[in-house]
């Protein structure tokens, strides 16, 4: 592991993003074909599900260190981050492997070692053999077993390792370099295209050590019928839309408050893939039968939405469907969803991409409507059946740029976003490239705030309260409704720090509770309401807009203001 | 009590003086030069001998200062003071103060690890000890200094490799000198520093510590390329039009900070080498322990932790309020 040890240094000790890539691939150029895959695996944010609550790492940090409870948890306030304050704590100090609790053996004999000659003392191992010979065996034992192998472990990783280590067994995992660079990084090796690259990456493969030589080879990984493309993305438009040229060579639609996905007809099974990668097709039964409808060969780029009535709902009720991996059923009967397709990918089994933006709207429309049950419809862009899941997103044909703009001020209304502007002649890109996709959206709603609770970060921001809560006036009480952590410089993220460190007035675990003295103006997108808050409603996407100094607590905003703008 | 927090400081009313105030006060009796524990304005002040050229240089003329040698007492109004190595910076010291058989240490700053440019810390006996915690948290464990300063060495030969400046922040009285002292030990190239640090580092120089050449970065030819030097500068530094210079360049700070990851990637800096002043939390304890002390008052840095630790291994021990603040995680 030391290797990659070295590589996670390397990335983390350079701000430069060609010192970063040239990091990875000396890593991948020199690894074994099984740690080069697992490696990948790792910096293209996947994440081994987890093996073990961090609960027993922090019963067995307790017993090697013999120090207080209390103590143990300051440090891992300290450092923000629980995997290296335990690395950071067993650092330096002698341990041996443990004495095995006989308690626990006539149950440890119930579970079969896969690997049962295992010595775990050895750990100079390379990556691919500590996560296939160590890490992951460890889901197959027993707690006690799981802590001899843990802490045997700990005794003879330098700090580095156990730093690693641990942040692979709480599946936290993370490192610091974008996508993109681990993109270039492989298509330099590869010797391959970016956007080429880019898509064999995508989707679900297994790490091994055939993975990697079909990854960086010239015709790639064998057809997995559930890998998604690439998404393409919007930049926001900051100039007025008259700086993009005449009206008729865009297409506009609806900016959706829904969840990305692509729809993937193949191989006679459909997948809904999330754009954060994730496979959410069980979560939205409806849409795979959908789906099934939709010719083979076929791949849609559109948003899961929460829709009744001929129009979307809040977010926070597609958020209940998002959160159930069980009994969908119950939750859909309540909650219907669709999918508003917008692009055409992959049609007949073959990858559109490249046609323009014009063309994949034709064959868009011819789809949706093959989906709808046969039920074709005569004009482009004219709304279709209201009842179905599977829909088309519809085109707006207000004639100008002003008319648009007029249009754009019934957003909040109709429960979407604002507009998205794509280039008719534009092909299908991966990544956001400028110029041919914008998103033009509202603006936001405001709050004034006051700041009631604070907490420290994570990862770069571990040791700076960074984290806020805010809340607004009832009946005389203050009542947190939202949470926020940007839109601060780094100034004044200092200055509240350090404000924040002399105003406290109760701590509870890592959250300090404020005198509520600084009010902010907060922006965000939506408002719901809610049960699940104690203030009974929901605020959407919430940013620090300005600290608003001239203001006195007193003067922030209440409860009663805020529920005024929850939509019916 | 024979030392009590005042509103100016820490006060010893049997020999009506203060130890490091914050405000002015007829007598005082100086632990250490940094800023937080030597202020102008007091009447008449008392160090150790090792450490009076910096105080007299951080006070300018006209200070009254007086010093003793580490170990010798000094008799003022019966109590007997007396100066003992901290280990901390050039001339740091702790303070006995002595009365009627009663023994109180007050500790100032210290450090147990090894350092060039200054005494090693001396264990005092005492019946209550006053000590910082600055890093009292398990989690704050220093390697040994060489295996630090190895790092850094082999971060400057890197940057050398690479033909990039190598710009090292700390603070500039007591980090910078130590730095520059250790780098002696590797190397005789020249190294460039900030003009904030050069007066003090020639008071360290003249008071016999061994210390590389140095050259401030901006009595240099116009236009000179600084790759692969390496640049001593103070936080203050840190942003400022002074660094244009040094263009594409890797960062570092030495602090004790740095032992934490997420601590150097919010500053921004590429390297952190954990170099402190500070006791470490295995030495806080060591050191408590060999005082025999059975009381301990904290006054700062994270004095509620380890006074409740130390609590519950019974001793008394209660964290005081001061003006200390130990090692400045930003610009001095």
């Amino acid at each position: 592991m030391k290797p990659f040890a070295d590589l996670y240094d390397a990335i983390d000790r350079t701000m430069s993003t060609n010192a970063k890539v040239a990091a990875v691939v000396d890593y991948l150029s020199a690894a074994s074909p099984a740690d080069a895959a697992w490696a990948l695996f790792f910096l293209t944010g996947r994440r081994l599900k987890r093996l073990l609550p961090s609960k027993l790492l922090h019963q067995w940090t307790l017993e090697l260190t013999d120090l207080p409870e209390w103590l143990v948890e300051a440090s891992y306030a300290e450092a923000g981050d629980f995997a290296e304050a335990i690395a950071l704590l067993l650092d330096g100090r002698v341990f041996g492997p443990p004495a095995r609790r006989a308690a626990s053996h006539a149950q440890s004999s119930l579970f079969a070692d896969p690997v049962p000659d295992e010595d775990h003392s050895q750990v100079d191992l390379p990556l691919a053999e500590w996560i296939e010979r160590r890490i992951l065996p460890l889901r197959d034992v027993d707690d006690e077993e799981k802590r001899v192998r843990v802490i045997t472990w700990w005794s003879r990783l330098d700090r580095r390792e156990l730093f690693l280590l641990n942040k692979l067994l709480t599946g936290e995992f993370r490192v610091g370099v974008s996508h993109t660079l681990v993109v270039r990084a492989v298509a330099q090796i590869a010797s391959l295209p970016a956007p080429v690259v880019e898509h064999r990456l995508m989707g679900s493969w297994e790490p091994s050590a055939d993975a990697w030589p079909t990854l960086i080879g010239p015709e790639g990984p064998a057809d997995d019928p559930s890998r998604p493309y690439p998404f393409c993305l919007a930049s926001p438009l900051e100039d007025p839309a008259e700086t993009l040229g005449a009206r008729e060579e865009w297409l506009i639609e609806w900016k959706w408050d829904g969840i990305r996905a692509q729809l993937i007809h193949r191989a006679g099974q459909v997948f809904l893939w999330s754009r954060g990668e994730e496979l959410i097709t069980e979560r939205f039964p409806e849409i795979a039968a959908a789906g099934m409808r939709l010719p083979p060969g076929t791949v849609l780029d559109g948003e899961v939405l929460a829709f009744s009535g001929g129009a979307p709902r809040p977010f926070a009720d597609l958020q209940q469907r998002i959160g159930r991996q069980r009994r969908v059923s119950e939750v859909a009967a309540g909650i219907p969803v669709v999918f508003l397709a917008y692009d055409v990918l992959e049609h007949e089994a073959v990858d559109v991409r490249a046609e323009s933006m014009r063309e994949r709207r034709a064959r868009l429309i011819e789809l949706t409507s093959i989906a709808e049950s046969g039920e074709r419809i005569a004009d482009r862009g004219q709304r279709i059946a209201d009842r179905g899941v599977l829909r088309i997103s519809d085109e707006l044909t207000a004639p100008t740029w002003a008319a648009l703009a007029a249009i754009r001020r019934e957003s909040r209304a109709r429960g979407v976003e604002g507009l998205m502007l794509k280039r008719w002649t534009s092909p299908y890109r991966p990544g956001r490239k400028r110029g041919d996709w914008w998103k033009w959206k509202i603006e936001p709603f405001t709050m004034d705030a006051v700041l009631v609770y604070a907490q420290p970060g994570s990862g770069r921001r571990a040791t700076v309260f960074t984290d806020y809560t805010f809340a607004v006036w009832h009946e005389g009480d203050l009542v947190p409704v939202a949470k926020a952590y940007s839109g601060l410089s780094d100034e004044e993220i200092d200055e509240l720090d350090r404000w924040i460190r002399r105003h406290t007035t109760e701590r509870f675990g890592p959250v300090s509770s404020v005198e509520p003295v600084h009010v902010f103006e907060l922006g965000f997108e939506a408002i719901a309401k809610s049960t699940r808050h104690k203030s009974g409603i929901a605020v959407r996407f919430p940013r620090i807009l300005r600290w608003r100094k001239d203001k006195l607590a007193r003067d922030a905003d209440t409860l009663e203001s805020l529920e005024r703008l929850v939509r019916r | 009590m024979l030392i009590e927090p005042a509103a100016g400081g820490l006060y010893c009313e049997a020999g009506g003086f203060h130890i490091d105030p914050w405000t002015p006060v007829d007598r005082a009796v100086i632990s250490h030069a940094h800023g937080d524990h030597l202020r102008y304005g007091s009447g008449a002040y008392l160090c150790a001998e090792p450490g009076r050229a910096l105080v007299e240089h951080r006070l300018g003329a006209g200070a009254k200062v007086q010093a003793a040698a580490y170990g010798e007492a000094v008799d003022i109004n019966g109590v007997r003071v007396s100066f003992h190595p901290a280990g901390h910076i050039l001339g740091s010291s702790q303070v006995r103060v002595e009365y009627r058989g009663e023994v109180w240490v007050a500790s100032g700053d210290y450090k147990r690890a090894a350092d060039p440019t200054c005494a090693p810390f001396e264990p005092v006996s005492c019946h209550t000890f006053i000590t910082e915690a600055t890093f009292a948290l398990p989690l704050f464990r220093w390697d040994p200094p060489a295996e630090t300063v190895a790092e850094m060495c082999a971060w400057w030969d890197e940057m050398r490799a690479a033909g990039r400046p190598a710009v090292l922040f700390g603070y500039a009285l007591g980090k910078a000198q130590r730095v520059l002292a250790e780098l002696a030990r590797c190397t005789d190239r020249p190294v460039f520093v900030h003009g904030a640090l050069v007066d003090l580092t020639e008071v360290y120089r003249a008071s016999g510590v061994r210390l590389p050449t140095i050259q401030r970065a901006t009595e240099t030819a116009r236009g000179k390329s600084f790759a692969g030097e390496l640049i001593v500068a103070p936080l203050s530094a840190r942003g400022s039009t002074w660094m244009r210079r040094f263009g594409d360049h890797s960062s570092a700070f030495a602090s004790g900070w740095m032992r934490i990851r997420g601590a150097r990637r919010r500053r921004g800096y590429d390297r952190g080498f954990a170099l402190s002043d500070h006791a470490d939390w295995d030495s806080l304890l060591q050191t408590i322990g060999e005082t025999g002390a059975g009381r301990v008052f904290v006054t700062h840095g994270y004095t509620h932790q380890l006074a409740r630790y130390l609590a519950g291994r019974s001793f008394d021990a209660q964290p005081w309020q001061t003006q200390y603040e130990g090692e400045p995680e930003g610009a001095e």
